[in-house]
């Protein structure tokens, strides 16, 4: 996974353009998953959901080896992915086998995280994306800007101007219309391709199930049509049981987009048997690390693959409105990519990130599995001053401050000056903080510190 | 005043940094608030900073040694009341971080234990709810500030008071959202801040008259204010404790 966090304070700079946007779709999620949660015992199936996930989280190898019986017995392929590079051997050994020209993709977040689009390319199979979001920003070479919402850093004439200039429709061209004509190209895709690529929401150790929840259709098609599906899935992505699986299936749903269930749920046991009368002629299960167990075995980060991608500490996040998911340059953005990234591809490259966020907690209330997304960033920035990552002069700032603050005579001094000097001069110690005054006015001291005034006698 | 408790309660104010020098007038308001409701109020001259700034930005070592000092300075406080729910969750959640391995992880615990913000001590612990009538006829619009919102659970009580001094308090859409202070957040993404800052301010706008913002949080405080002024936006921003006296009866 390509990290480019390092241009995070320019391109947030920058994100006006994109804020409208973003903070409709956001605050309209946010609303519709408050809403969804109103109607059921919320805080019961947080905790719930939270100690199935820690569960399987300590007990990983065990449901993983489970996992993996399940499937073989149910007639699937498994393969065990260490790495991005075990993943791109793993599918390239599929497609010389089946000699694939044509893949169509399901929405996935670690097919991103794993830069599957450019292996297929590479190997010269034609590859589609087919959730509407994904289409379109395949058309705009653009990587994903939210976990669920891929395109809504888009506005709707954005995308009225791309298909007129690639599909010929016209300027005023109704959602719907935009819709249909995505699906006429998307049906033919599905019929011609070779192969089908999927992630997995889900994968039940106990029947050897993946499941995938999805809006549009299209997961259905892309794991039944090919003759051939691969489900790439994050080895944190399994549950336990069964029964498991239904309160995730509606927890996420509600979380995600404020439905009480997926319009589609699919629930992948294995190639088709001879009773069926279509799907796929095999499946194959890539059970995927990638830097995964490290992150389990970080007693001060593990939480954050609890993480069911269901996006809502995005659409609570106000950080997140302001810039979208572009301006961090991960593929994982928001609050919990803040968190994730620098486990799975190292603190250095995800700098700033974890200094991103004012630390409100809205991510961590939104989250259906409890992730204390604000320790778990505090953790990070520790790591961070520890390993010199962070500003020079923020540290001497601080050191300044704290010399200052744990020496009261010296703490008073500093604070009568404040309000003693005359205005020009006060400014003299502000350029550390210049940010402040690029967008704002000066503070207005009180006329005289309160200790001052208790010292006066306050009547 | 008939809701005052009978035995004296003993408490010392933690006016906080930013209360010292940039809220003084309001923090001496609250001190004339304790005092009417019987409460006998001290001053510390030691403290200094609660370490907020450096926990926030990954310098535990630093703040440590600021906790260490408050600590040390409220030792023998019976309450200590803070007119900021930001440095009040510092002491109440965060110094149990600090020193979760140390020898003061026992005197951060029970410094926790006595530490309040100014309406939640009002409310939760002398169990007033009603100051007097003095906010008659005014329309208020409260900005919870997220760690007395999120961290110390304080929303019913600031507007309780409010609302029983003849306060009409505004909802409005953005109240419970981040003002985009977050101490050094807001220097390190400028842009970012402004842009939650104006968010607050525009549905703000948008919610109709009021007479002024109020907020029991020195950062947001001074955050919205200085946006607002860059904004051109003309409103009064008032600090909780100077309104809560207003609604007790003080002629201000």
């Amino acid at each position: 996974m390509q990290i480019h966090s390092r241009e995070y304070p320019k391109r947030a700079r920058q994100g006006g353009d994109v804020r409208a946007s973003v903070t409709g779709a956001t605050l309209s999620f946010d609303a519709r998953r408050r809403a969804a949660f109103a109607g059921v015992a919320a805080e019961e199936w947080r905790v719930w959901a939270e100690g199935v996930k820690t569960h399987l989280l300590t007990h990983l190898d065990r449901y993983l080896e489970d996992a993996e019986a399940r499937l073989q017995a149910n007639g699937a392929e498994v393969h065990w992915a260490g790495s991005q590079d075990d993943v791109h051997d793993i599918l390239s050994g599929i497609i010389e086998r089946r000699g694939a020209r044509r893949a169509v993709k399901g929405k996935s977040m670690l097919s991103e995280e794993l830069e599957v689009n450019e292996l297929l390319e590479k190997r010269g199979v034609d590859v589609l994306e087919t959730d509407l979001g994904e289409y379109i920003l395949q058309l705009l070479e653009q990587p994903p800007s939210h976990i669920v919402g891929p395109a809504i850093h888009l506005s709707l004439d954005e995308i009225r101007r791309l298909y007129q200039e690639t599909h010929g429709t016209e300027l005023d061209a109704t959602p719907d219309e935009l819709a249909a004509v995505s699906r006429l190209i998307l049906r033919e895709a599905f019929l011609a391709a070779d192969v089908g690529i999927t992630g997995g929401n889900f994968l039940v150790a106990e029947t050897g199930t993946v499941a995938l929840i999805e809006n549009e259709g299209n997961i259905r098609l892309t794991t039944s049509a090919p003759p051939v599906h691969v489900a790439l899935v994050g080895i944190e992505k399994l549950l336990p049981r069964w029964d498991d699986l239904a309160v995730f299936l509606q927890l996420t749903a509600r979380a995600a987009t404020g439905q009480p269930v997926g319009n589609y749920v699919s629930m992948i046991h294995g190639p088709r048997t001879a009773d069926d009368p279509d799907g796929p002629e095999e499946v194959h299960v890539v059970l995927v690390d990638n830097g995964r167990t490290d992150v389990l075995a970080d007693p001060e980060a593990w939480e954050a693959l609890r993480c069911v991608r269901c996006g809502a500490c995005l659409n609570a996040c106000p950080v997140y409105r302001q810039t979208g998911g572009h301006a961090y340059g991960a593929v994982y953005s928001g609050p919990i990519g803040s968190v994730l990234n620098p486990g799975l591809a190292g603190l250095h490259a995800s700098m700033p990130l974890p200094f991103a966020s004012s630390l409100c907690g809205a991510c961590e209330e939104a989250c259906p599995v409890r992730i204390p997304i604000p320790e778990l960033l505090l953790s990070w920035r520790r790591r961070a001053v520890e390993a010199g990552m962070d500003s020079r002069a923020k540290a001497g700032l601080l050191k300044a401050w704290t010399a200052v603050a744990t020496r009261p005579g010296l703490y008073r001094a500093a604070g009568a000056m404040l309000h003693a000097l005359p205005e020009p001069v006060r400014r003299v110690p502000l350029p550390v903080v210049g940010g402040w005054r690029e967008v704002r006015k000066d503070p207005e001291p009180s006329r005289a510190s309160f200790r001052d005034l208790w010292r006066e006698g306050i009547e | 005043m008939s809701e005052s408790p009978a035995a004296p309660v003993r408490a010392s104010l933690f006016v906080t940094c930013l209360g010292d020098h940039f809220y003084a007038d309001a923090a001496a308001s609250a001190v004339r608030l304790l005092r009417k409701l019987g409460v006998e109020v001290d001053f510390p001259e030691a403290q200094t900073c609660c370490g907020q700034p450096a926990f926030n930005a990954g310098r535990d070592a630093e703040a440590r040694r600021m906790a260490a000092h408050t600590i040390e300075v409220f030792r023998e406080s019976e309450y200590v009341v803070l007119p900021s729910g930001s440095c009040a969750c510092m002491l109440r959640r965060f110094y149990a971080h600090l020193f979760h391995d140390d020898d003061l992880a026992g005197q951060a615990a029970d410094l926790a234990g006595r530490t309040f913000e100014l309406a939640e001590f009002l409310v939760r612990v002398l169990g007033v709810t009603k100051l007097g009538r003095g906010l008659e006829g005014r329309r208020i619009a409260y900005h919870h500030g997220c760690h007395a919102l999120r961290e110390l659970g304080i929303r019913e009580e600031p507007l309780k008071l409010l609302d029983n001094a003849g306060a009409e308090v505004v909802p409005w859409e953005a109240a419970e959202e981040c003002c985009g202070f977050g101490g050094l957040f807001s220097v390190s993404f400028p842009q970012v801040s402004a842009g939650m800052a104006d968010r607050k301010l525009d549905t703000l706008a948008a919610a109709g008259e009021v007479d002024f913002l109020t907020s029991a949080d020195c950062g947001c405080l001074l955050q919205l204010s200085s946006r607002m002024r860059k904004r051109g936006q003309d409103l009064a921003v008032r600090h909780l404790a100077d309104v809560l006296w207003e609604a007790a009866g003080a002629d201000s």
